[in-house]
């Protein structure tokens, strides 16, 4: 008996509809199984929080008087740059830009306290952040400095915008080095001193649905605690990845771009993280609801962190010297249960992607359609998927030869 | 009775001398090492935990300072500011004494135990939102 997501709306707008986890469907598809299941319950929520470097925010913070047009010039927030290349008050802000003299690795690790993930959080708690300009003044926009003090409440937009987010299962990092490495998915001990994953497991939204039949272009989400909507796949957008039972990718796999207005966010929910020796970057939180229109669609919901594998690559050579090689797969609970057995020794786990975020992010937004105040949408385009869909690839280089 | 943690640094001269031993056989004390680190030809470090007699601990510091062992009391203290905190757990295998540890594996909340930190300062930085914090 297959629902539509306008009945599920209907259902929504009368506090009538049954909405779970995806932590809690897995108990009632178990228990009662998944044709009982797909009748009872409507909505299923995800959740997902972790470092996520591909995200950022553009803000036009209003014009001058006289006009200035910071296009071609250089802008930075609290001291860290903006991208000027657009229309005169127009900046970009990325999750891992920072200030030209941050010292970088020159005495390595290096810290990286602040940077643009760090400056989105400022502007989402509505704290003050320096803006200066320096611009080369035309006719029309003859202004050519500017250093003031903003607030996310007095620009016209502050928007977040991710170009890829939201990474349907990801690596377990190690080291089978004999020294510690610093890396985005943290620091890594000697001769696999520990081992790293990033994912939220059964909870994450694009585990719930690996081969994207609900979501895509147009669904509207949850996103850094306000609303967010998912505009494209998100770079390296990836289907054609290993799966394994139910379909769900034993690799990094699908991606989102994701979209949402900034002022309506959170700072618990956009955190401004520094990974020592590798760079600042912005712990993003999302969760997107799965609208249960079959039993098809709950049985994917229904995944357990068993059931979902991930690789373990070495970040000390295979990663970062792009080899394929892979030492082990291991499954979620394993990674979950505080250590793996790797080569015949316990390693153990750490998490970068927050569970309990995850989890509080699923009942947020399950409270929030529960009473009604989150409707569903229809995706307007499919994300890509099957053979059709574009492979994700290194790039070819064409290396460049002097006086040519 | 009481507790005290002392950080002993042994010059390179000392290395090969039996001096900690005494603790238990002249001063009755116990003592837990939580952290050694011996390296040829150069200085000795060791973090103890001592257990016993007030008095006794206080002779006894003496007489490893007579020994040309340089002692300092651990009196740095490590707190997580929660509010900083994302519950990610980054920090759990990089602690080398469980003080980081996981509560719950249902909910994968983050804790910490002060009375297993030894103050060794090495989850300060690898924690991305640098919510670890030393106190003196």
């Amino acid at each position: 008996m297959a629902k539509t997501i306008q009945e599920i709306n209907e259902k929504i707008k009368k506090g009538k509809a049954v909405v779970v986890t995806a932590e809690e469907i897995i108990g009632i598809v178990e228990q009662k199984g998944a044709a009982q299941a797909a009748k009872e319950v409507d909505v299923v929520t995800t959740g997902t929080f972790g470092p996520m470097c591909s995200s950022g925010a553009y803000l036009n913070f209003g014009h001058t008087r006289p006009k200035l047009k910071a296009g071609g010039g250089t802008a930075t927030l609290n001291n860290v740059p903006a991208y000027t290349g657009w229309a005169a008050v127009d900046l970009y802000l990325g999750a891992t830009a920072m200030p030209d003299d941050d010292p970088r690795n020159k005495i390595h690790p290096g810290e990286f306290a602040y940077g643009g993930g760090h400056v989105i959080n400022d502007l989402v708690a509505g704290k003050d952040v320096r803006l200066q300009v320096e611009a080369y003044g035309t006719d029309c926009y003859p202004r050519k400095h500017l250093d003031t003090w903003i607030n996310i409440k007095d620009l016209n937009e502050a928007v977040l915008f991710n170009s890829r987010n939201a990474y349907q299962n990801y690596n377990v990092a190690v080291n089978l080095s004999d020294k510690t490495i610093y890396t985005y998915l943290g620091t890594l001990k000697p001769k696999l001193g520990n081992a790293n994953y990033c994912s939220a497991g059964q909870l994450s939204p694009l585990l719930n649905d690996p081969y994207y039949k609900t979501l895509g272009i147009g669904t509207r989400i949850w996103l850094g605690g306000g609303i967010g909507y998912i505009v494209w796949q998100g770079t390296q957008h990836n289907p054609h990845a290993p799966r394994g039972k139910s379909g769900v990718p034993k690799r990094g796999a699908g991606t989102l771009a994701l979209i949402g207005d900034l002022k309506q966010m959170g700072p618990d929910w956009l955190k401004g993280v520094s990974l020592i020796g590798y760079g600042p970057s912005m712990a993003v939180g999302i969760g997107i609801p799965i609208p249960i229109l079959n039993e098809e669609i709950v049985k994917y919901t229904a995944v357990k962190d068993e059931d979902i594998v991930a690789a373990v690559v070495d970040y000390s050579d295979a990663y970062p010297n792009a080899k394929a090689d892979v030492l082990a797969e291991v499954n979620y609970a394993q990674l979950k249960s505080g250590s793996i057995e790797l080569k015949g020794k316990q390693v153990p786990t750490s998490g970068l992607s927050s569970y309990k975020k995850a989890l509080q992010i699923a009942e947020d937004l399950k409270t929030q359609i529960k009473q009604g105040e989150f409707l569903l949408t229809e995706k307007v385009a499919d994300l890509p998927a099957g053979e059709s869909a574009p492979r994700f690839k290194p790039l070819k280089e064409r290396p460049v030869k002097e006086g040519k | 009775m009481s507790a005290k943690k002392i950080v002993l640094t042994f010059p390179k001269d000392k290395i090969d001398k039996p001096i900690v031993y005494k603790l238990i056989k002249e001063f009755d004390l116990s003592f837990n090492i939580l952290k050694a680190s011996i390296t040829p030809d150069q200085e000795g470090h060791m973090v103890l935990e001592l257990d016993g007699d007030k008095a006794e601990i206080d002779k006894a510091i003496k007489h490893l300072k007579d020994e040309g062992v340089n002692v300092e009391f651990l009196s740095k203290e490590i707190k997580v500011n929660w509010d900083k905190c994302t519950q990610c757990g980054a920090c759990v295998s990089i602690c080398p004494t469980e003080a980081l540890y996981i509560k719950d594996r249902q909910t994968m909340e983050v804790a910490f135990d002060p009375e297993k930190c030894i103050a060794c300062e090495l989850c300060i930085r690898p924690c991305p939102p640098r919510a670890i914090e030393v106190h003196f």
